[in-house]
């Protein structure tokens, strides 16, 4: 029982997360200028897919799952497996109506 | 757990910091699923009715969105600091990141406050007049509209009710730089909070 309790194996810096938030506020303003373009129906994918990259900054840094066991990454990857088959199934459903 | 084991000398506590952090992700994906199902139904509705979401979201305020993000993402990267500042055992600059990420939460929630002001104010509310005249999808655009950024708003504030416990905790010696595992589960839920408002963000203010 005794590895753990340690917390994080690398010593801690400040760097990184503000490098990380200077990241997140350039992937807010190009999110915000491209909404201002006219693309049409990739106008939703483009959203989402900066949004998702966004979310993959703050999962594995500000979460610390880059520096977490495995163990801690597949149940994530389960978790969003199975949001992503509720997605798949109900458009699946409603496509074709 | 803490006030109990505190008697004890250090080596005979019993402490799981894995386990912790792995029940808070647990926790987490239940939000994931609350949160989730809502988004399913707004992409739904949006699927069957994009033209009225179209018109529906030119209500919204984009700037306020967009500084709202701003805020959101710097609460979270102040969280971040104030782990990284109990871990170098620096307790008052820790007590300071966490007492600026409640500050940046409080900031969020007064903008959102002045937002559904101005909607409230010009009769866009749930089951108003002016809204139930409009079309069916932009009823539905505003009713999701509520419902998520205020369910979303909840969180803030237990969010911000979370971290002024770990403000205290921080500063009685309950977390401490080698077990602050209260402050980084804490952080975890912080973070979960802005993720969530990552998404809803340009499903509600970005689409026109």
């Amino acid at each position: 029982m005794k590895e753990n309790n340690v917390q994080h194996e690398h010593s801690p810096s400040y760097g990184i997360y503000i490098l990380v938030w200077l990241g997140l506020l350039a992937l807010t303003g190009l999110t915000v200028a491209v909404a201002g373009l006219d693309i049409g129906r990739f106008t939703v994918a483009t959203a989402m897919i900066i949004a998702s990259a966004k979310a993959f900054l703050v999962l594995t840094i500000f979460m610390h799952l880059k520096s977490e066991s495995k163990t801690f990454t597949v149940f994530v990857i389960v978790a969003l497996f199975f949001l992503a088959i509720s997605f798949i199934l109900l458009f699946a459903d409603y496509s074709f109506k | 757990m803490t006030t109990q084991t505190q008697a004890h000398s250090e080596s005979h506590v019993h402490r799981d910091d894995i386990g912790a952090r792995l029940g808070m992700w647990l926790f987490l994906f239940t939000e994931l699923i609350l949160f989730g199902g809502m988004f399913l139904v707004y992409s739904i509705y949006r699927f069957t009715h994009p033209e009225e979401f179209h018109v529906a979201a030119k209500e919204l305020n984009t700037i306020i969105g967009t500084f709202n993000t701003i805020i959101l993402l710097t609460s979270s990267l102040t969280m971040a600091l104030s782990i990284v500042a109990i871990q170098k055992d620096n307790k008052r600059l820790s007590i300071f990141f966490q007492f600026l990420t409640i500050l940046l939460a409080l900031f969020f929630m007064v903008n959102k406050f002045f937002e559904w002001s101005i909607k409230f104010h010009h009769g866009i509310y749930p089951g108003s007049d002016t809204l139930l005249n409009e079309k069916s999808g932009e009823i539905l655009f505003f009713g999701l509209y509520y419902v998520m950024t205020g369910l979303h708003g909840l969180h803030v504030i237990v969010g911000v009710a979370m971290i002024a416990f770990m403000m205290r905790f921080t500063s009685n010696g309950v977390v401490t730089h080698d077990n602050f595992i209260k402050l980084e589960n804490t952080g975890l839920y912080w973070h979960l909070v802005d993720i969530i408002w990552i998404f809803l963000f340009p499903l509600f203010y970005l689409i026109t």
